[in-house]
């Protein structure tokens, strides 16, 4: 009978556990913290290059002047970095920081999956969806 | 040809120096707004609009930049001590993040001295903030049906080993993000000011979770509208690699030592800072020299 089986099948209410949250946070936080290491490396690394090729010349922001395209797109900005500019190699480090939280909460939806928490997979890829739209639409890609 | 071979006469600081001052700014900003929880951003723009007259555009590109470093830096140390509550943040991450998008449409398309009032309005609100008394009355309320299904409720250590707390008024506190995520993507800010009126006030979820969560949200809301900044080329490499460099250093060594210090009168001189930049980009946005 169907009936004896139903009890097993049912799905659990649902429990916080805090302990499994406490551990998907932590493994989180370490995820962003390694992401803003190794893109502030990168970032670091660039500066050095661009310090020693540029230090003595004038600098100046008081007009804008909106960076040129290979700073703007991620195709330009690997182009510049491969050219061995120090400047590119900034931008690939500040677009790998974006990538971080963006990562994170790519992360994330695995861990409420594991938790079998549905309804905070549906609000994660939300979320992500907000994020790729805003990334893809904003034109960096091309 | 490289936009810095154009010399201007007035400016006589060459790339290292600004690069040098601009990093020990950042540094002190970072380190400020981590100790007094205020936010390092918030300082930035107008420091950097003020006092070394860089377009306010470019300024919101870096300013935005370091925010997404300061969050995640120091995510993995606040988590450590178990205040942040990911669910408040993925729910409340929807708010912020569909309205970054907004704001950073809004800011290519308003002109920068209006930025720089919005700018002012949100620095002199922000300093009212940090000098008012939080009232820890109204703790210990019935759960919200609302937050219950959301599972937003949750506890956090305390002296007396564990508190628990109720989530209250999710609509309020859901448009209260959406308008903070918009701020964010307008001014390139964490926003934290708005996102702790949302949390701490509206939603009455205790403060250290408040701020703690808020954090960790603040780094996902400024990667919305980092992608449009980049792309409209507001993100310039040689500005924003001080600012984040040293932002980054000045909050992860600030949020050493926030568990520990009492920063009463640190969160005072802050303050103050606060609202004379506040002030000063009211007046250049509202007189036109900005």
């Amino acid at each position: 009978m169907s009936t004896a089986q139903t009890p097993a099948r049912q799905p659990q209410p649902f429990r916080p556990q805090p302990w499994r949250d406490r551990r998907m946070e932590l493994i989180l936080g370490n995820l962003l913290r390694a992401g803003v290491l190794i893109a502030a490396a990168v970032v670091l690394w660039g500066a050095s290059i661009y310090l020693f090729r540029h230090a003595h010349e004038p600098a100046d922001y008081r007009v804008f002047r909106g960076e040129p395209s290979e700073f703007r797109t991620i195709p330009g900005v690997i182009k510049s970095v491969v050219s061995g500019r120090g400047r590119g190699l900034i931008q690939l480090g500040l677009l790998l920081l974006i990538a971080t939280p963006i990562a994170r909460v790519a992360f994330s939806i695995v861990g409420f999956a594991i938790e079998r928490d549905r309804m905070y997979v549906a609000f994660t890829l939300i979320v992500l969806a907000i994020l790729l739209y805003s990334l893809l639409g904003s034109g960096i890609g091309v | 040809m490289l936009p810095y071979e154009k010399f201007n006469g007035e400016h006589s600081m060459t790339i290292l120096e600004f690069t040098a001052v601009v990093a020990i700014v950042s540094f002190a900003a970072g380190l400020l707004g981590s100790l007094t929880g205020l936010g390092g951003g918030v300082v930035l723009v107008p420091l950097l609009t003020i006092f070394f007259h860089v377009d306010i555009r470019y300024a919101i590109g870096a300013s935005l930049v370091s925010v997404i470093a300061t969050s995640s830096g120091a995510a993995a140390s606040y988590v450590k001590e178990g205040f942040s509550n990911i669910r408040i943040g993925m729910f409340l991450e929807i708010a912020t993040t569909s309205g970054a998008l907004l704001g950073a449409f809004l800011a290519t398309r308003i002109p920068t001295n209006i930025l720089a009032i919005i700018f002012g309005a949100v620095l002199l609100y922000s300093a009212y903030l940090s000098r008012k008394t939080r009232t820890q009355a109204q703790r210990e309320l019935p759960p919200d049906p609302r937050a219950t299904s959301l599972r937003l409720n949750g506890s956090f250590p305390d002296l007396e080993g564990k508190r628990s707390y109720n989530v209250q008024n999710v609509p309020t506190g859901f448009s209260l993000m959406f308008g903070a995520g918009a701020l964010s993507g307008l001014l390139g800010i964490g926003s934290g000011a708005v996102k702790v009126l949302a949390m701490d006030q509206a939603m009455h979820i205790p403060f250290k979770v408040s701020t703690t969560t808020s954090n960790f949200m603040i780094g996902v809301t400024a990667a919305a509208s980092a992608g449009v900044y980049l792309s409209r080329g507001y993100v310039d490499p040689g500005l924003s690699m001080p600012v984040m460099l040293g932002v980054l250093v000045g909050s992860l060594l600030g949020s050493r030592i926030l568990i520990k210090a009492e920063t009463k009168s640190l969160r005072l001189v802050f303050s103050v800072v606060i609202l004379v930049l506040g002030l000063q980009m009211l007046y250049k946005g509202i007189w036109g020299s900005i």
